[in-house]
């Protein structure tokens, strides 16, 4: 199994994060992780996105052109990546802010509307494990119990007792995400 | 086996010269390898193995402060990107001329000049062929992965102490901002200076009475016996190029053709290949682990079985020379390769190959 994902979203959002929480996760179980980020100047204050592979085998490029999940954070990100998306694969997006809405038939498309939940939940900064938990009802790479773990080897010490907020959020993105109809 | 992380490629070097038992880093940060001393910097390990971590105040201050610490028999070590290494290309050249073993790692960008500070293989020249002035080689160490990063830094120190020479690691910004797992080796203490006199008798450490004074230096104006002196370094160079050769070959057994990657490029090499034998495509690579010295023989031992050869690189087109030499320009050989900090996708880095060796 080779699983190849593009996170992309505004610099801030948590992008990067969620990315090594994914190949901590994978690693938990012992897969082949890779986690190439963009850098340089388009993270600042511009789009920031990160490319993770999770393989049962060595991992060859990094850098791909096409992806078997696209996790989406905003319309330039969605707008550049939902093309590369492989026909068949997954995209997620977080409605918030999105004013063109994804429009491929030959691919998967479910919501998750994580930033109005993490608003109603007072917990801002954990945004991005809703998406993360949204992910994983719809693609369950890596098992929870993994990610739990992945999160406490990513996180430093100082931060573990926010890892029951984290939980709680993967578990509510697992209850909201939803199917796009037509997808 | 040791302990399992994920890290930046550029962690990954900092965290193995502190288990390599390093005795000191010198830089000056630039992007992308700035993790490096900010990695040496949080961990600290000035209160740990006593490692000295000293950010200089510019580029040529750090390689003359590597130089001075390796005159003494220690294990130092520096690290930058290309614009500073340029900076740094005079103390190098002393260091060759002096036979100093040092380690410098450089962490490449797209040039030339300030360029950008996106991933780029444009140093290639810069690092197999001398860099700065006079007949000299680096043995130059280009790693392909993070775990590679980890490792090369022993290595880099062990080839660097055996044959009294610096030692580069050519890597790129892809391979240091990357993060993979990485397996880190058990931590062997730094030498002491008891050591030290054992394993480098030439080294500064003092003049006892029962020898004559150990004399460091790149200068000797009498050219006859500077001559002498630049026959011992060739000698030393042929001696590497004889004994030192690394690469690695990925799905040569049937490969039709060949691409030639280091690097970064390599694993986008290896994506290519996979995408093209869904085709129908039988490509392998050769991945050449020392680019000095550089993996002539088994270049010419593949070109006796395929039909071209592609050297897949993010520059103009630098390592396809050694390549060319490598089969006496008697196989076609073709270069393809984004510039300026662009990296090529596996998808055009296969279209190239279609079009430059296949259909060409």
């Amino acid at each position: 199994m080779t699983e190849e994902i593009i996170i992309a979203g505004f610099g801030g959002q948590g992008v990067l994060s969620m990315g090594k929480i994914l190949a901590y996760s994978g690693i938990m179980q012992e897969q082949e992780v890779s986690w190439m980020p963009s850098y340089g100047p388009e993270m600042r204050g511009g789009t920031a996105n990160v490319t993770v592979i999770l393989s049962d085998e060595r991992i060859s490029s990094p850098i791909l052109t096409e992806y078997d999940t696209a996790i989406i954070l905003n319309q330039q990100s969605l707008d550049k990546f939902e093309k590369a998306v492989k026909p068949g694969g997954l995209l997620i997006y977080d409605g918030n802010g999105i004013s063109h809405h994804p429009e491929r038939k030959d691919i998967r498309i479910f919501r998750v509307d994580a930033a109005d939940e993490a608003g109603k939940m007072g917990l801002a900064k954990i945004f991005n494990m809703i998406v993360l938990g949204g992910y994983l009802k719809v693609n369950p790479v890596v098992e929870l119990d993994n990610v739990i773990k992945g999160l406490k080897k990513s996180l430093p010490q100082r931060y573990h007792h926010m890892i029951p907020d984290n939980e709680k959020a993967i578990m509510r993105g697992i209850e909201i995400i939803y199917p796009v109809k037509g997808s | 086996m040791g302990e399992l992380k994920l890290m930046k490629g550029n962690e990954a070097i900092a965290e193995a010269a502190i288990r390599a038992g390093v005795d000191a880093y010198f830089g000056y940060p630039i992007t992308p390898q700035s993790e490096v001393i900010e990695y040496l910097m949080a961990e600290k390990p000035y209160e740990t193995t006593g490692m000295v971590v000293l950010q200089a105040e510019s580029e040529i201050a750090a390689i003359n402060m590597v130089y001075g610490a390796a005159a003494s028999g220690k294990k130092v070590m520096t690290s930058s990107s290309s614009p500073g290494i340029s900076l740094k290309q005079e103390g190098i050249s002393y260091m060759a001329g002096a036979e100093l073993p040092c380690l410098i790692a450089n962490v490449v960008r797209g040039g030339p000049g300030l360029g950008t500070i996106q991933p780029s293989q444009a140093d290639y020249f810069q690092a197999t062929k001398g860099g700065g002035h006079g007949d000299y080689h680096l043995i130059v160490l280009a790693p392909a992965s993070v775990q590679e990063m980890a490792d090369f830094v022993s290595k880099g120190f062990d080839l660097a102490f055996k044959y009294r020479a610096p030692v580069m690691i050519l890597s790129d910004g892809l391979i240091g901002q990357m993060m993979e797992k990485v397996i880190l080796s058990e931590h062997t203490p730094r030498w002491t200076d008891e050591e030290i006199i054992k394993i480098s008798p030439w080294a500064t450490t003092g003049k006892p009475a029962t020898r004559e004074r150990n004399i460091i230096t790149s200068l000797d104006l009498d050219s006859y016996r500077q001559e002498q002196h630049n026959i011992h370094l060739q000698k030393k160079y042929k001696e590497i190029r004889e004994n030192e050769v690394e690469y690695e070959e990925y799905m040569c057994e049937d490969a039709e053709y060949l691409y030639v990657a280091y690097g970064s490029s390599a694993r986008i090499a290896q994506k290519a290949i996979q995408l093209g034998r869904d085709k129908g495509i039988k490509a392998g690579l050769l991945r050449p682990i020392t680019l000095y010295p550089f993996p002539s023989e088994a270049i010419r031992r593949l070109s006796q079985q395929v039909k071209g050869i592609l050297s897949l690189e993010l520059s103009a087109g630098q390592m396809i020379e050694d390549i060319r030499l490598s089969v006496d320009c008697q196989m076609k050989v073709e270069h393809f390769g984004r510039m300026g900090g662009v990296i090529h996708s596996p998808a055009e880095a296969l279209q190239a190959l279609e079009e430059k060796i296949i259909g060409g």
